[in-house]
């Protein structure tokens, strides 16, 4: 095993970060590791483990901001804003089951490297929305901030958001700062079985576009229904659709009969109380609906529209012999396929059908060897690809810092 | 106000430089007669002026690329502008510098309601986004205080914000892609009609950038459906204190208002001389409170409210029965800045954010400093996202009143600092808070940001002089200084 180290303050990142820069020593950056297997492998090298940077530094539930040091657990903050009713509005998702780790291990810092966001981004924006500062030490070994704890603020570049999603491959972040937002009183899900994709989307389609402010729009065919805990998701024999609604106690029950009227007629409906709705949206968060442990997980953001189009399109050109599940969120932008039994994760023809519809596509899962195979992020076009080496060299001109985890080029 | 030393050889070189941009943009695109010019030496912040060398209007991506070429190659600087409405100087000319208009920019290319978006270019007004999506009910949720002139583009360049931030988020947070075009004259594409892009979250960071890193030359925004209703509670108090308690409660009992505004009692007198809103006249501290959503919702916390405006010992309270009514409440909060300027000869804009509750401590403090400079100072207040608004009285015809009342100004936002807030909530840096970066950012911090502009602009060519203090070139700002050969750090952990 690599060597790891492992600072206490963000004194000692900065110290650790410099030495590595003089002596040209690539760092593996670490929060608690639960998504290490997001993103391409990279060559061996010393690991900066960041989870001894914990604790939160800063939280006014009355100005609806929180920082925290980078590797404080997120069930820690968690835990704390709910204890003043509050919470992430943008639901981070907890990849660590579909990655082959335990759940519950996730990081805020790591949350921020890898822009991840659930259900409820459909209504209230991603992870990169809510982050309102950062502070970090670049691959130049020098310490860095960006942003405030204030929730409108225009000063300076929004560095804040180019670090959210950057995958570590530009600073080693060390305290990070969110904007929070009070938990609603009261959560109920309709469900609407028996939809085909294209009508399900269009449901949701119709439903997002209403002025019933849903915070939850996803479709889960048969087969991926049937795996949820919920008795009335997993008993339905059918797909179904589900439309969240959250508020104050009077406005969600109305908002829950204006969807069933306005859906009623499309298929029969159900109502989820809190505590089944909180369990489906976990599910659907987390990934754990589709079927493989071992297939190969695309994440694709698509323009809602061309959701169903883009999944025939991809289960047309694949060979007989894949076996193909699916999962749709964010009223059809986002597309979760499970591809078992194909080559290279049938990346050309994914990669095909999203260049035509537009959007893009993730690797989120598969082997090693696949993941070195074929390129896990989107292939950025060439300008925008010597652009991102431009940033990529602007922040860590030695390439130190995850070498190799997003690009072959930086 | 210092600017870049302007370069002789490109103001020398002007006549050249004309014609190069005249093969490229027709006849009445380029303007350079003085007298025409003389239109552009200032945006909305009118306390500085510079003519520019050129000013040239395309109308066309492929024409931005060219004009963006030629200058490049003859080491002319340039300035993007769309509606001139900066407040912070964000669009100032420079003497050795080319002004970009994006006025021709002014279509709406596509409107997608099957993907909640549209299409536009920059030159598109705020609200001309909202009225082409009116009539199926849709709108743009940001809504600067200018959005009937100001563009999409500028808007972009600026992540402005507006009243309803708070809940709808602002520019950031309400666009899905760009089409940006490189000093170099490269056109790049980011994000599109999806939600979330992997990569570099560089529309993160053009949003917001002042026209330092490229020039905007279309924009897809998401649009939302209107709310089912609006309704709107006006409170006033007697004591500030109390207004305070009021705003902090509100957002404590878990609710988030569409918007949520307070004025000062000078505010409030100047609005009422004006727009005859029916404000109590006795109020210290005026507060909107905006409801909207679905009709069940607004009328169940517009109960929540006015009980606690009670409980915050409010002196008066009423709450709009009509859209009308309504729209009476906001009719002198929108003119707020238009009637200080009749109470007033002249008046200089602020744009701090602070937290919350500092607001007491920050308004006490502004009126002392208000009696020390002799200048009187009238407050609005974006109470929802905590974006305050100072408006300095002067007149600009008394000599030595202008500097007053930027002393006056540069004090107010180090205050904001001070109590753990920021230079700017959406009126940019531009020129006018540039020398106040320093209250905010560190020399690595300020130097790290300039690296990306190197990732950008490598020269340094567009809008040189805004936002940062102290200019580098981008190979100083890439030298390394390494300290090898040292014990690394016996006292970390490692295994």
């Amino acid at each position: 095993m690599s060597e790891t180290f492992r600072p206490s303050d963000a004194d000692q990142v900065l110290e650790t970060v410099a030495w590595a820069v003089a002596e040209e020593q690539p760092l593996e950056i670490r929060g608690a590791g639960s998504k290490q297997n997001l993103g391409r492998p990279m060559a061996d090298c010393r690991v900066l483990d960041l989870s001894a940077l914990t604790g939160l530094t800063y939280y006014e539930p009355g100005e609806l901001v929180l920082a925290a040091w980078a590797g404080t657990p997120l069930s820690v903050i968690e835990a704390e804003l709910s204890e003043n009713g509050q919470r992430l509005a943008f639901e981070p998702a907890d990849y660590g089951r579909i990655l082959g780790n335990v759940a519950g291990q996730a990081t805020i810092g790591g949350l921020v490297a890898c822009n991840i966001s659930g259900p409820r981004r459909v209504q209230v924006g991603a992870a990169r929305d809510h982050c309102l500062g950062v502070s970090g030490v670049s691959g130049r070994g020098e310490a860095f901030k960006s942003g405030g704890r204030v929730i409108k603020n225009v000063t300076g570049y929004d560095l804040s958001k180019l670090m959210t999603g950057s995958y570590g491959t530009l600073a080693a972040l060390t305290e990070v700062t969110f904007k929070v937002l009070p938990v609603p009183e009261k959560t109920r899900t309709v469900l609407i079985f028996g939809h085909g994709e294209a009508e399900g989307i269009a449901v949701l389609s119709q439903a997002s576009a209403s002025a019933l402010e849903p915070s939850g729009l996803a479709h889960l065919p048969a087969v991926a229904a049937a795996r949820s805990s919920v008795g009335y998701v997993a008993k339905a024999g059918a797909s179904v659709t589900a439309i969240r609604v959250e508020g104050p106690g009077p406005s969600v029950e109305a908002r829950c009969r204006s969807l069933r009227g306005l859906f009623g007629g499309t298929g029969r409906t159900e109502e989820l109380h809190g505590h089944n709705s909180g369990t489906l949206w976990r599910e659907i968060a987390d990934v754990t609906l589709l079927g493989s442990s071992d297939g190969s997980l695309w994440r694709l953001s698509v323009p809602p529209s061309t959701a169903s189009g883009v999944v025939s399109a991809v289960e047309a050109q694949l060979p007989l012999s894949c076996r193909v599940e699916v999962l749709f969120d964010w009223a059809g932008g986002l597309i979760w396929l499970d591809v078992t039994g194909a080559e290279n994760a049938a990346h050309d023809v994914i990669r095909g059908v999203i260049r035509d519809e537009g959007g893009h596509a993730t690797l989120i899962r598969a082997s090693v060897d696949v993941r070195r195979a074929v390129p896990v992020f989107q292939p950025p076009e060439p300008g925008l690809a010597a652009l991102n080496a431009r940033v990529k060299q602007g922040f860590d001109p030695r390439g130190i810092f995850n070498p190799g985890r997003m690009s072959t080029d930086y | 106000m210092k600017m870049p030393e302007p370069d002789g050889n490109v103001i020398a070189g002007r006549d050249a430089l004309i014609a190069f941009l005249r093969g490229v943009v027709a006849e009445e695109g380029v303007i350079w007669s003085e007298n025409e010019l003389k239109a552009y030496e200032c945006d909305g912040l009118t306390a500085y002026r510079q003519v520019p060398l050129a000013v040239v209007l395309p109308q066309d991506t492929r024409q931005v690329s060219e004009v963006l070429k030629i200058c490049s190659a003859h080491g002319a600087k340039v300035v993007p502008r769309g509606a001139g409405t900066s407040l912070s100087g964000g669009a100032m000319p420079l003497a050795d510098g080319v002004l970009l208009g994006l006025g021709k920019f002014n279509r709406i290319l596509e409107i997608d309601y099957e993907n909640r978006c549209a299409v536009v270019q920059p030159g598109v007004s705020n609200l001309a986004i909202s009225d082409a999506v009116a009539d199926a009910d849709f709108y743009y949720a940001p809504d600067p205080s200018s959005q009937i002139v100001c563009t999409i583009g500028g808007n972009v360049a600026e992540n402005s914000g507006g009243v309803h931030c708070l809940k709808y988020g602002v520019t950031t947070n309400n666009i899905l892609g760009l089409e940006i075009v490189l000093m170099s004259g490269e056109v790049v594409r980011l994000g599109g009609k999806h939600l979330d892009t992997d990569g570099y979250d560089l529309m993160g960071v053009m949003t917001g950038s002042e026209g330092l890193l490229g020039v905007i030359t279309e924009v897809t925004v998401r649009i939302l459906k209107k709310p089912e209703v609006a309704r709107a509670v006006l409170v006033g108090f007697a004591d500030l204190e109390d207004g305070g308690r009021f705003v902090a409660d509100v957002i404590g009992a878990g609710i988030i208002p569409g918007g949520m505004e307070m004025m000062d009692k000078t505010a409030t007198h100047a609005a009422e001389a004006f727009c005859q809103a029916g404000y109590p006249m006795d109020a210290e501290a005026l507060v909107i409170v905006e409801l909207d959503g679905h009709a069940t919702e607004v009328d169940h916390l517009i109960g929540q409210v006015e009980e606690i405006a009670r409980l915050c010992g409010a002196s008066s309270l009423r709450t709009s029965q009509s859209e009308d009514e309504r729209l009476t409440f906001w009719s002198g909060r929108k003119a707020a800045f238009a009637s200080i300027g009749r109470i007033s000869p002249d008046y200089y804009c602020m744009d701090g954010t602070i937290p919350r509750r500092a607001l007491p401590e920050v308004l006490r403090r502004m009126a002392q400093m208000s009696a020390r400079f002799g200048l009187r100072v009238a407050n609005v207040f974006h109470a929802g996202d905590g974006n305050l608004h100072p408006l300095i009285l002067y007149d600009a015809n008394q000599p030595g009143e202008l500097e007053m009342a930027e002393e006056f100004g540069a004090e107010i936002l180090k205050l904001c600092v001070e109590v753990g807030g920021v230079l700017t909530g959406e009126h940019g840096v531009g020129v006018e808070k540039r020398d106040l970066m320093g209250e905010m950012f560190s020399a690595a911090d300020l130097e790290q940001q300039q690296r990306l502009k190197c990732a950008f602009d490598p020269e340094g060519s567009l809008n040189p002089g805004k936002v940062f203090p102290i200019l580098h070139r981008c190979a100083e700002l890439g030298r390394m200084h390494i300290h090898r050969g040292q014990v690394p750090f016996p006292d970390i952990e490692r295994f």
